[in-house]
């Protein structure tokens, strides 16, 4: 089955959709995205939804809840990249979002993140040795 | 003896063009700006050519024959281009029932039995007073015309989105937000949040005449679109009449950066993008020591 990949960097998971999510994709990157946060202990969650043309209140909800999801996990989700078209159809349908921080594209996010998870510097340290 | 109107019509017809054409010049409200003289004789002989030659016995009590399509798309054409040039609606109907008056002289003078006359002139009021209702509709369609444009343009020329500062777009809103507008404004929004990659939008809203709880929800909707874009939205220009009336309606508008002036917004702006305003020291004995 086809599956979004989930990249690492450092303290982060690096989510990009390249490809038209479909439902079942959606749910399958919620269950791999959440079980990647609690197995990485990752702080931060950025999805880049900048190929994304369509959503409908589905994909909205699913966005929704692996912000939720991710929260509850304590790491923070920026989504990047939204489409004017897209954001437009999510207020349309009555979904803002309240609880997703969002950013205009990748370099922005991470920014964000990086200013929003206050990194350690010996959680940083750890995470050098462990891969070396 | 019946008569054959048409037949005495065609016969008359430089003579009814005169005195139609008489009656017009001696309008006072002939508008020789808009139209000219030559014009004016040119478009009623074509007018007269074409009633006349549809014009016979059969047809003459039946306005909406199909002899007639041809008359009535000349007038339309006259109306709708009297319409655009800014003719008002008297001197439309004054061409119209200049015709007739003209036909109805003829036949008096033509006719000499009162209730022929009679009958015949009551036909051919019958007709002409289609063809002035045929006039009426297309000159009003062709105002409608224009404003339908001038609305169009209005909406167009009024939304217009401006970079105030590297990262900083303004857009100020002038007239009333419907729904159509709001989606327009919207739109070039966040192309302009894409295009410019900036990080904050200020929406000044010194220009809406009023706020009710439906404009409120589009300015909502809005900043909830800017927000999803990843950008930050500031709602400037409150007025206190409107501040009230967002209050009594029970709005909520406290998630919302809300700004009295244009300039406090950005100075805002500014803040969250760590960026300083600093006045020049025109001393340039400081800058030495």
């Amino acid at each position: 089955m086809e599956r979004i990949p989930i990249l690492r960097m450092g303290h982060y998971l690096l989510v990009t959709i390249q490809v038209e999510l479909y439902d079942r994709l959606a749910l399958s990157l919620e269950t791999d995205l959440v079980q990647m946060v609690n197995k990485t202990s990752a702080k931060g969650v950025l999805i880049d939804i900048s190929a994304v043309a369509i959503v409908d209140s589905f994909m909205g909800r699913i966005i929704g809840n692996i912000a939720s999801m991710s929260k509850i996990l304590d790491a923070q989700t920026v989504v990047v990249g939204m489409q004017p078209a897209v954001a437009i159809t999510l207020v349309e349908l009555g979904l803002s979002l309240p609880n997703v921080f969002t950013a205009l594209d990748v370099q922005k996010g991470m920014d964000l993140l990086a200013s929003m998870i206050d990194v350690e510097q010996e959680d940083f340290d750890d995470y050098e040795d462990n891969n070396s | 003896m019946p008569f054959d109107i048409s037949m005495i019509l065609q016969k008359k017809k430089m003579q009814i063009l005169e005195i139609w054409i008489k009656k017009q010049l001696e309008s006072a409200d002939l508008r020789e700006d808009l139209f000219s003289n030559e014009d004016l004789r040119a478009s009623c002989e074509e007018l007269l050519e074409v009633l006349l030659s549809s014009l016979n016995e059969d047809n003459l009590t039946n306005p909406a024959s199909a002899d007639f399509d041809e008359v009535n798309e000349i007038l339309a054409g006259i109306s709708i281009s009297q319409a655009r040039q800014g003719f008002n609606p008297r001197e439309t109907a004054l061409f119209v029932f200049g015709l007739k008056e003209s036909l109805i002289e003829i036949l008096q003078e033509e006719i000499k039995d009162p209730q022929d006359l009679f009958t015949n002139c009551f036909k051919l009021n019958r007709l002409l007073d289609t063809f002035s209702i045929t006039t009426f509709e297309t000159f009003i369609k062709g105002r409608e015309e224009v404003i339908l444009r001038q609305t169009d343009e209005i909406a167009e020329i009024s939304t217009p989105v401006i970079r105030v500062w590297d990262g900083i777009l303004a857009l100020p809103i002038i007239g009333t937000l419907d729904s159509a507008r709001t989606q327009v404004v919207m739109e070039n929004l966040l192309e302009e949040i894409v295009a410019s990659g900036s990080s904050i939008a200020i929406l000044d809203i010194s220009g809406v005449p009023a706020v009710d709880s439906l404009v409120a929800q589009h300015l909502i909707k809005t900043v909830s679109a800017t927000r999803l874009m990843g950008a930050e939205c500031i709602i400037s220009g409150i007025r206190p009449e409107i501040a009230q009336t967002v209050v009594h309606l029970g709005i909520d508008l406290s998630n919302i950066v809300t700004k009295a002036t244009l300039a406090s917004a950005l100075k805002f702006a500014f803040q969250s993008m760590k960026l300083e305003v600093k006045r020049v020291q025109k001393d340039n004995r400081n800058i030495v020591s």
